[in-house]
């Protein structure tokens, strides 16, 4: 490589890696905005504002959700296996909502402690399965429910580590 | 090794071995299409959960994949031009970016469409998402960038400064499900681990990413063919080859 041409290699790099660490810091120092939502455990120890359009997510706890037969409200548990968070909404559920199934629940936090929600999203998993491998798992005594709960709750606890270690400034 | 890859500098020759390949990449982009969107629509089981809808991934994720590697692979030409200034990688560069920027259209387009039953929205802004819309920007940035120039070269240089420092995008978006909270669920494909889908679920969708990558091959060393010939239509090569067809 001519003299010439290392010049002109490192001084391509070097722009790069300046872009990337400004980029990086950048992305740092807004962590906590590029994060899509609050997760319960955030919310119980008071990083969410009251009474402002927040996100929440979790998993909707099993046996927490209960319908009016009366009308489309609901009232459910968003759980990350640490604290629950109360939510209630009026209004159409998405097809994947169930106990056990992600969410992000879109709303203001009231005074009480509770969500109220203005629009419910299912989050879905990476493990795509058939029916059959489904209904094979449950008979194995696991529901698909349980098998994302589970890698969700390893999940969260990995990251509940990783949170733990970077708040500690 | 080496002295193929200085022989692929020369436009020349560049233009006599990719006439040799390009056959074989469009059959293979056109079988393994065929049969990846054929076993993938009508075969393969549906999902438990989302049940026919989770088909949008035998396109959403191939074209997701493509729109990643092609911007990097424009980078890299871009770095060859910048450094060793050899023009078929700037032509190369040239012509991908507007597949490029297709393929990331798609992607965003089937993800929203996907996106309206199974999450309930079409567009939330959550990281992947909006790392994706950025490398879209990019896309457009570069082929702005190359329309906006009198001169070629400021144009070229330019672009491949812009693709250089845009992959920083890549990783970002690659990563993005991992370091935040996202709606977008951890990836399904990946080269390094065990998929989380059983065979008859993921080998559609190998089959479907492999035929979009030679797709992409096939069309790059065809439009740069005609790149080539365009750029270098006062050589004599070039004059001698046109005599020839006459």
């Amino acid at each position: 490589m001519t003299p010439k041409r290392k010049q002109k290699l490192f001084i391509v790099l070097g722009l790069v890696s300046l872009a990337a660490i400004a980029i990086g810091l950048t992305l740092y120092a807004l962590r906590a905005n590029i994060n899509l939502f609050f997760s319960p455990v955030q919310i119980a120890a008071g990083s969410a504002p009251m009474e402002r359009q927040i996100r929440a997510g979790g998993m909707v706890k099993e046996g927490s959700v209960s319908r009016n037969k009366e009308s489309l409200e609901v009232e459910f548990k968003v759980t990350d296996y640490v604290d629950d968070l109360e939510v209630y909404y009026s209004g159409i559920l998405p097809d994947l909502f169930r106990e056990g199934q992600g969410v992000v629940v879109v709303g203001e936090l009231q005074s009480d402690g509770r969500l109220r929600a203005d629009q419910v999203l299912a989050r879905h998993d990476e493990n795509y399965m058939p029916p059959e491998v489904a209904q094979a798992l449950e008979e194995a005594g696991y529901s698909p429910a349980d098998y994302q709960a589970k890698a969700a709750e390893v999940g969260k606890r990995l990251k509940a580590q990783g949170n733990a270690e970077t708040s500690q400034y | 090794m080496w002295a193929f890859i200085h022989k692929l500098g020369s436009p020349k020759w560049f233009y006599r071995i990719s006439a040799k390949l390009q056959p074989w990449f469009w059959v293979a982009a056109a079988g393994l299409i065929v049969t990846g969107s054929l076993w993938g629509l009508a075969f393969a089981p549906a999902d438990y959960q989302q049940g026919n809808s989770f088909r949008i991934l035998y396109v959403h994720v191939p074209a997701a994949f493509l729109a990643q590697s092609i911007f990097v692979s424009m980078a890299i030409a871009g770095l060859v031009y910048m450094v060793w200034k050899i023009k078929v990688a700037d032509m190369a560069a040239a012509v991908m970016a507007p597949l490029g920027a297709a393929m990331t259209f798609i992607s965003l387009f089937s993800g929203a469409v996907w996106g309206v039953p199974t999450w309930g929205t079409w567009w939330m802004w959550d990281a992947r998402l909006t790392s994706m819309l950025i490398l879209l920007f990019l896309y457009l940035g570069v082929i702005a960038l190359r329309g906006a120039f009198t001169s070629r070269d400021s144009a070229s240089r330019a672009a491949s400064v812009l693709a250089m420092v845009g992959v920083i995008n890549i990783p970002i978006i690659k990563y993005s499900v991992d370091w935040w909270y996202t709606l977008h669920q951890p990836a399904t494909f990946t080269i390094t681990s065990r998929p989380a889908m059983p065979t008859e679920m993921w080998l559609p969708l190998l089959l479907m990413v492999l035929g979009f990558y030679s797709f992409f091959i096939a069309l790059t060393l065809m439009r740069t063919r005609s790149e080539i010939l365009r750029r270098e239509s006062n050589k004599r090569w070039v004059r001698e080859l046109v005599e020839e067809k006459q």
